[in-house]
């Protein structure tokens, strides 16, 4: 049973946010090892690995990104845990500059000012790049969605340490 | 197994018979029980009235105390009386800070900590199973009955060394540890349970030696805890120490303190605290100094640490991706929270008051007796369930010393990971791992919790073998790791040497040692064990064939089934341990597809059940 069926889901990328929450309430209020808390202890580890298995499916379907993944490897090409093979040069080029600004950011005397306004450059990029893979996804072009996928674990790594400043900066 | 209990949640062998199980606060000055009596649950009182147990043990030479009487020998024998021994669970000798602390320390062979008392050394994990031990006799005396389980709470931020050592301490006090529950998780279900309110809660847990903050979303009797966060070394206790240090520069003594006035020192700082919470102003002397404390002193002494705190409850927010306004209640936990300013702050933070109807002491062994009650089975028709999440990401040493994050932290829990790894040399039959727990990048800055050996790894050439490492952490936070070499299907052996934590074979010692349990009483309390799990077994079988036996079952492998029940039976008469526990293996053998199966149909039942909910 994949992560899809589990849920219950066409195996799509669009899908409603509410409702996977709603049943993933409703497969751990079955299956969680609370449930058998004073059964015999191999139904409790076999509760247990179901739990994980639900937990697990949650997390991908949740995250647009392992998502998008997910439905890669149901399809034949498994990208998780691979060595980053992206070829774009554009692409690379345009990731060297932010890097830039970020390191120029984190230097600069009043970098709360610039912050704000460079989160938002950066997330109208992921939006782009989301769009482009939804569209790829659904046309079936499995090799430019893995290519997106790609740019956009890039976009989301630029994000965090975008967060990780902000947060350095209220420690303070 | 038979999935009875999956596919009817709740329905017991017997559903009549009540069971006893209570909730213990573990707590690092006091400790609690508490328990579910006719649908409400309470904290329960010694024969002096009092609910809180100072969690104090005195060792003398005949014997030892625990609780008030005990705290009563601190000033007089302080290198005997053990208190705030929470903060050393599951640590090494060397993560002691000896200066804070009137006792003499040692290292036990695997370098854990220990402490030398008149009655010899003793480690935390027998300090904490003696007020287990307390709190527990206290509840069998109360209820006139014996317990059938415990909850045990433990701070969020906990590593698994330290749960660990608290589920042991159990364990050593002979108690069955039914989940081992985060602080806060307990005081958002004893809230949230009385208001009836859904939706977001904030628990802010400020409580003597630890800070915990989380945020739940509570939908439907589901309590998910979205983040959280905190500091496993900031607490009340700070508050004193800082207070303290104010009072002996005021003092100015010219030699050093003797461990009583330490203490003397300690107790002061903590009782004007707790003053400055009524009043504005106190008056104090220590060692022929005398002179006033304001609260607006006080105040500027713990600014630094509360505004740490309010950085974390920042962070969690963030880690949850919610709003500081979207949050619908603010719940206090833990007694430093009666500090004005932390209230304050809190208050200013949130944009709202915080909620401390429910007696901050209490409520979070209240939460551990709702909790206990629903798991041992008294409540088979609650909707109420509680998914936690795992406070510290768990990572492996690679080369040059980092850390690969293999499950991050606020991952809901249980879950399991695997990871796969090649051997690097020709004919490699071995390899290790070193696992490690907390947010840093190198393995120098993170938790050591164990190092694993893998043996048995089928010899071939290198980069051949591929050696697939599971790591699964289950509902209370414990870490368990398994090996399987791919290609070949062989079970790669595992060695685990705890970093820190106790051997089995001490455990073993000292329940040995431990004077309630005499060889005899072991050897009896086995088989009494395999006796209960034996007819757990049966019972849940034999309701599974009865229900799906005919649909999913070909009439051979029921007749396996059946044959591997009766010898079970059969075992089960006789007191010998061994051949009740291959028998119970051996049905789990030739059930596992069956089980299977109805995990399965219980499954696409579920789902369906959904759908119509929908309509």
């Amino acid at each position: 049973m994949n992560y899809f069926e589990l849920f219950q889901l066409p195996s799509q990328f669009e899908l409603d946010s509410h409702q996977l929450a709603e049943t993933y309430r409703q497969l751990q209020q079955q299956f969680h090892p609370d449930r058998v808390a004073s059964a015999p202890e191999n139904e409790r580890l076999l509760a247990m690995q179901q739990a994980s298995n639900i937990n697990a499916a949650y997390q991908t379907l949740k995250d647009p990104l392992a998502r998008a993944e997910y439905l890669l490897m149901l399809q034949g090409l498994d990208i998780r845990g691979e060595q980053q093979t992206l070829q774009d040069t554009a692409f690379l080029i345009q990731q060297l500059a932010w890097r830039e600004e970020l390191e120029e950011l984190r230097e600069s005397a009043d970098p709360e000012a610039g912050i704000p306004v460079f989160q938002q450059r950066i997330s109208s990029e992921f939006n782009q790049l989301m769009l482009a893979l939804q569209q790829a996804l659904a046309a079936a072009e499995l090799a430019s969605a893995a290519d997106l996928i790609r740019k956009l674990k890039f976009v989301r790594k630029l994000r965090e340490e975008l967060s990780r400043l902000e947060d350095s900066l209220m420690d303070l | 197994m038979a999935l009875l209990h999956i596919a009817e949640p709740g329905l017991s062998a017997a559903p009549h018979q009540h069971k006893w199980a209570v909730g213990i606060d573990l707590g690092t000055t006091n400790s609690l029980v508490a328990v579910v009596r006719s649908a409400s649950a309470e904290t329960l009182a010694d024969e002096q009235g009092r609910h809180l147990l100072p969690s104090v043990v005195h060792y003398q030479a005949d014997g030892l105390r625990v609780g008030h009487e005990a705290k009563q020998g601190a000033a007089q024998d302080p290198r005997n009386t053990l208190s705030s021994i929470k903060r050393l669970m599951g640590k090494a000798a060397s993560d002691v800070d000896e200066q804070r602390l009137p006792y003499l320390f040692s290292a036990n062979p695997h370098g854990m900590a220990q402490i030398e008392t008149v009655q010899g050394a003793v480690n935390p994990v027998q300090v904490s199973a003696e007020i287990l031990k307390a709190l527990a006799q206290r509840a069998t005396h109360t209820l006139g009955a014996e317990l059938d389980g415990v909850v045990i709470t433990v701070p969020t931020y906990f590593n698994d060394a330290q749960r660990q050592a608290t589920k042991d301490a159990a364990r050593l006090a002979g108690l069955h540890v039914l989940r081992l529950l985060n602080e806060p998780t307990a005081a958002a279900v004893a809230y949230g349970l009385d208001s009836g309110q859904e939706g977001l809660i904030a628990v802010y847990d400020l409580g003597g030696g630890t800070f915990d903050i989380s945020i739940l979303r509570l939908h439907r009797g589901v309590f998910e805890v979205l983040a959280t966060g905190g500091d496993s070394a900031l607490g009340g206790d700070d508050f004193d120490h800082l207070l303290a240090d104010w009072l002996l520069a005021q003092a100015a003594p010219t030699g050093a303190l003797t461990p009583e006035q330490q203490r003397e020192l300690l107790d002061l700082a903590c009782a004007i605290k707790q003053q400055l919470t009524d009043v504005p102003s106190v008056t104090a002397s220590f060692l022929g100094w005398q002179g006033e404390v304001s609260r607006a002193l006080f105040e500027s002494l713990i600014e630094t640490l509360v505004k740490k705190t309010i950085l974390s409850c920042r962070r969690a927010l963030k880690d949850a991706e919610v709003e500081a306004s979207e949050v619908l209640q603010v719940v206090m936990v833990g007694g430093s929270t009666r500090v004005p300013l932390v209230r304050e702050r809190v208050g200013a933070f949130f944009g709202r008051t915080p909620l401390t109807s429910i007696d901050p002491d209490q409520v979070v062994a209240i939460g551990a007796a709702i909790q206990a009650d629903v798991l041992v089975g008294n409540k088979p028709e609650t909707e109420m369930l509680l998914l936690d999440v795992i406070p510290l990401s768990l990572g492996l040493e690679t080369m040059g010393g980092l850390v690969e994050k293999i499950i991050p932290r606020n991952t809901t829990i249980p879950v399991a990971r695997a990871q796969e790894f090649t051997t690097f040399k020709d004919g490699q039959t071995a390899m290790a791992l070193h696992v490690v727990q907390g947010e840093r990048e190198l393995v120098s800055d993170c938790r050591s919790l164990a190092r694993f050996t893998l043996r048995d790894i089928p010899p071939l050439a290198a980069g051949a073998a591929h050696i697939r490492v599971t790591f699964q952490v289950d509902a209370d936070g414990l870490l368990a790791v398994s090996a399987q070499e791919k290609s070949s299907g062989v079970q790669a052996a595992i060695e685990v040497k705890p970093s820190y934590g106790l051997h089995e074979d001490e455990i073993a010692n000292m329940l040995r040692d431990s004077l309630r349990f005499a060889e005899q009483d072991i050897q009896a309390r086995m088989l009494t064990e395999q006796q209960v799990e034996a007819d757990r077994v049966l019972e849940g079988v034999e309701q599974a064939l009865r229900k799906d036996g005919a649909t999913l079952l070909e009439r051979a492998d029921r007749a396996v089934i059946e044959t591997a029940l009766t010898r079970l039976r059969a075992c089960r008469q006789g007191s010998d341990v061994e051949a009740i526990k291959s028998a119970i293996a051996g049905v789990d053998h030739c059930t596992a597809e069956f089980a299977a199966r109805r995990m399965d149909a219980s499954i696409r039942h579920a789902l369906q059940g959904q759908q119509i909910d929908k309509v």
